[in-house]
């Protein structure tokens, strides 16, 4: 299992997040989250409510963002939590950072069927410039972070940075997004090879030729 | 090959919206009303006599499944459907391009799906890496809700529906479906005991049914075609198509929908451009994502992809996740990767998998390398075997599995790693 605790809880820490709430538009989006759920049955929304922390975090230093102790006390106290279950499901969760991480966390699949398609190669790509797993670079830019399957596999190797997955690398082709995030450009996400839609085989589709150009409707050969 | 007015996922790549407007345009959403006027157990009758078994690895037939439900509430709980999205498993896309490209299909399969169980909500599960997925799901769904085909008198069918989107947080045991309804109620993804099981006490303890997304997505197409039309595919006991994703050394990897029961050849070398170098370049394929024991290449060329055609060959369907590997694969190094994905995955409530994840992981890791005697061999073998069977859920099956296959069919390889290994610390010591 994965082993992961909270980053120690320190007069700094305290200063710098005792006084941590969510803003407006993310007070907005909790109680939002907290409605899709029965009455009475709140915690449910534990994990959105850490996300959502995470993100303001993030937006507030900006990075990919992190959960410092106060602010998983804070989420504890909007869901009239004890703070020991949500610590629980703070650290269970790969997705929720436990220590600052960059702007933008590289996070590569080395997972099997990224493996067998070179993803150590991407591995090699990011240590190049100068990532290594686990740390913030001294730019402040990568954090690098080895995931386990992602779900692209039939697009693989891949990288998800932030929000997006890219698909179909190559060490020259990462290199590439990293030169495009690195100069604050936002490169194609998804796959990464010229023509290719989503995970169609390369050079197009086997099946389904009819729907490339235009929506077509089926029905009518039922 | 499966002609293409026959495959259900008409999008799949995305090359049209996934939009409400598109969708109906493919046909999705056409008189659903009239679907749900035929019935709850109509409905489940359809299910059954297609022979549609659960998508999502299990392959359990998935009319029976919901026919365990309730079929009145004599204690005023509720009944829930939740949707495993948690596509986790190595080898697995396509729930992805399901959700992505065609999430009217799933939604509406949830009405239909919902109603037939009597579930008065849908929750959808969907892994928390599938960032952009879920947003266009949750787009889906409040289109949806605009258009009146779910929510109050759903679809004008009189009846009240509603579905939710929960975002999981990178764990892949919430795949497991009690880890997900634990999930789901706000704690840690950790597996219940069963019994009791779900469709007696499940979500905030009641009954609950757990679908993959495949599993509900094709239900309304299955409906308006008829359980025959479905069932003209595939073998006896292996009806359906099947969304396919094929990944590691073929020359095009890609996700396909094709009839159970494909040969596998036929599958590679019609959609897949074949084996990277060449049939004879084969070395071993894992038939069905990460948890199933891998098949070396002569058994699987010829074999039909389905749920009984691979377990004849001591492997699984699993999700139709197939991971090939050509000759210049590391094997040992392949099988070792997968152990570390289970060590790192284990939820740590069950001692032989908590422990027994890890240490086999490093076992595998000397096995690799060499740097072991050949007893040991047999040791981890019956190492895998004490965590087989020996925990509340599959993940300590999903762990042995790989190894044990590793070592049904590639003994000889990682004997050949230990005398090299021994060989050559002997010469250094003479």
């Amino acid at each position: 299992m994965a082993d992961r605790s909270p980053a120690p809880d320190t007069p700094e820490l305290r200063e710098r997040w005792g006084a941590f709430e969510f803003n407006e538009s993310y007070r907005a989006k909790a109680d939002k989250a907290i409605a899709r759920y029965p009455e009475g049955r709140q915690k449910s929304a534990v994990m959105p409510l850490l996300d959502l922390a995470q993100r303001q975090v993030g937006e507030e230093t900006n990075t990919q963002g992190w959960l410092p102790l106060p602010v998983i006390e804070y989420v504890a106290d909007y869901l009239d939590m004890p703070v020991i279950r949500v610590l629980e499901v703070a650290t269970f969760y790969f997705m929720y950072n436990m220590k600052p991480v960059g702007k933008y966390h590289v996070q590569v699949c080395g997972t099997t069927p990224c493996m067998l398609r070179g993803s150590d190669g991407l591995f090699e790509t990011c240590k190049k410039r100068g990532m290594s797993k686990g740390h913030v670079s001294e730019d402040g830019l990568w954090t690098l972070t080895e995931v386990e399957c992602m779900g692209n596999c039939a697009t693989a190797p891949m990288v998800q940075i932030n929000d997006d997955n890219y698909e179909d690398l190559t060490p020259e082709r990462l290199d590439a997004i990293l030169d495009a995030l690195a100069a604050g450009e936002q490169p194609k996400t998804g796959t990464q090879i010229e023509g290719k839609r989503t995970s169609e085989p390369e050079g197009g589709p086997t099946t389904l030729k009819d729907m490339v150009d235009a929506n077509h409707d089926y029905r009518g050969e039922w | 090959m499966l002609a293409d007015k026959d495959r259900i996922f008409t999008n799949l790549y995305g090359f049209q919206d996934w939009g409400l407007k598109a969708a109906q345009q493919r046909g999705d959403w056409d008189d659903t009303k009239s679907l749900i006027a035929r019935g709850q157990d109509s409905i489940i009758e359809e299910v059954k006599a297609s022979g549609l078994r659960g998508r999502g690895g299990a392959g359990f037939p998935t009319g029976l499944k919901w026919s365990f439900m309730p079929k009145e509430s004599k204690d005023g709980r509720p009944s829930f459907l939740v949707i495993n999205a948690d596509e986790s498993e190595p080898g697995s896309c396509k729930d992805r391009e399901i959700i992505r490209h065609d999430p009217h299909k799933l939604i509406e399969g949830a009405l239909v799906a919902g109603f037939a169980m009597r579930a008065r909500a849908a929750y959808v599960y969907i892994r928390g890496e599938y960032i952009r997925e879920a947003e266009t799901l949750q787009a889906a769904i409040d289109e949806a809700y605009d258009a009146g085909l779910i929510g109050k008198n759903a679809s004008k069918s009189g009846y009240d529906f509603d579905v939710f989107l929960h975002r999981g947080a990178g764990a892949y045991i919430c795949g497991e479906e009690t880890a997900m309804i634990e999930s789901l109620e706000g704690k840690k993804g950790q597996p219940r005991l069963k019994p009791p099981f779900p469709a007696g006490a499940g979500l905030y303890g009641c009954p609950t049914t757990v679908n993959n997304v495949e599993s509900i997505a094709v239900v309304p197409t299955i409906l308006r075609r008829g359980a025959s039309w479905f069932a003209s595919f595939g073998r006896e006991n292996n009806k359906g198509t099947k969304l396919f994703q094929i990944s590691g050394h073929v020359n095009k990897p890609c996700v396909v929908e094709e009839a159970l029961s494909i040969p596998f050849s036929e599958l590679i070398e019609k959609h897949c451009g074949g084996i990277r170098g060449g049939k004879d370049n084969l070395l071993a394929v894992i038939p069905g994502g990460s948890s199933v024991p891998l098949v070396p290449a002569e058994q699987i060329w010829d074999a039909p992809m389905d749920f009984d055609g691979l377990k004849d060959l001591g492997s699984g369907l699993g999700t139709a996740g197939v991971i090939v590997m050509d000759k210049s694969t590391d094997i040992v190094r392949a099988i070792s990767r997968l152990s570390y994905f289970y060590k790192h995955e284990s939820c740590g409530q069950c001692t032989p998998c908590r422990e027994g994840t890890g240490w086999m992981w490093r076992m595998m890791e000397r096995l690799r390398t060499g740097d072991a005697a050949i007893e040991e061999i047999d040791m981890l073998q019956q190492v895998t075997k004490q965590v087989e069977g020996h925990t509340i859920c599959a993940l300590g099956d999903a762990a042995a599995w790989p190894i044990q296959g590793l070592i049904r069919h590639f003994r000889p390889e990682l004997e050949r790693r230990i005398e090299e290994h021994n060989a050559k610390f002997a010469e250094a010591a003479e």
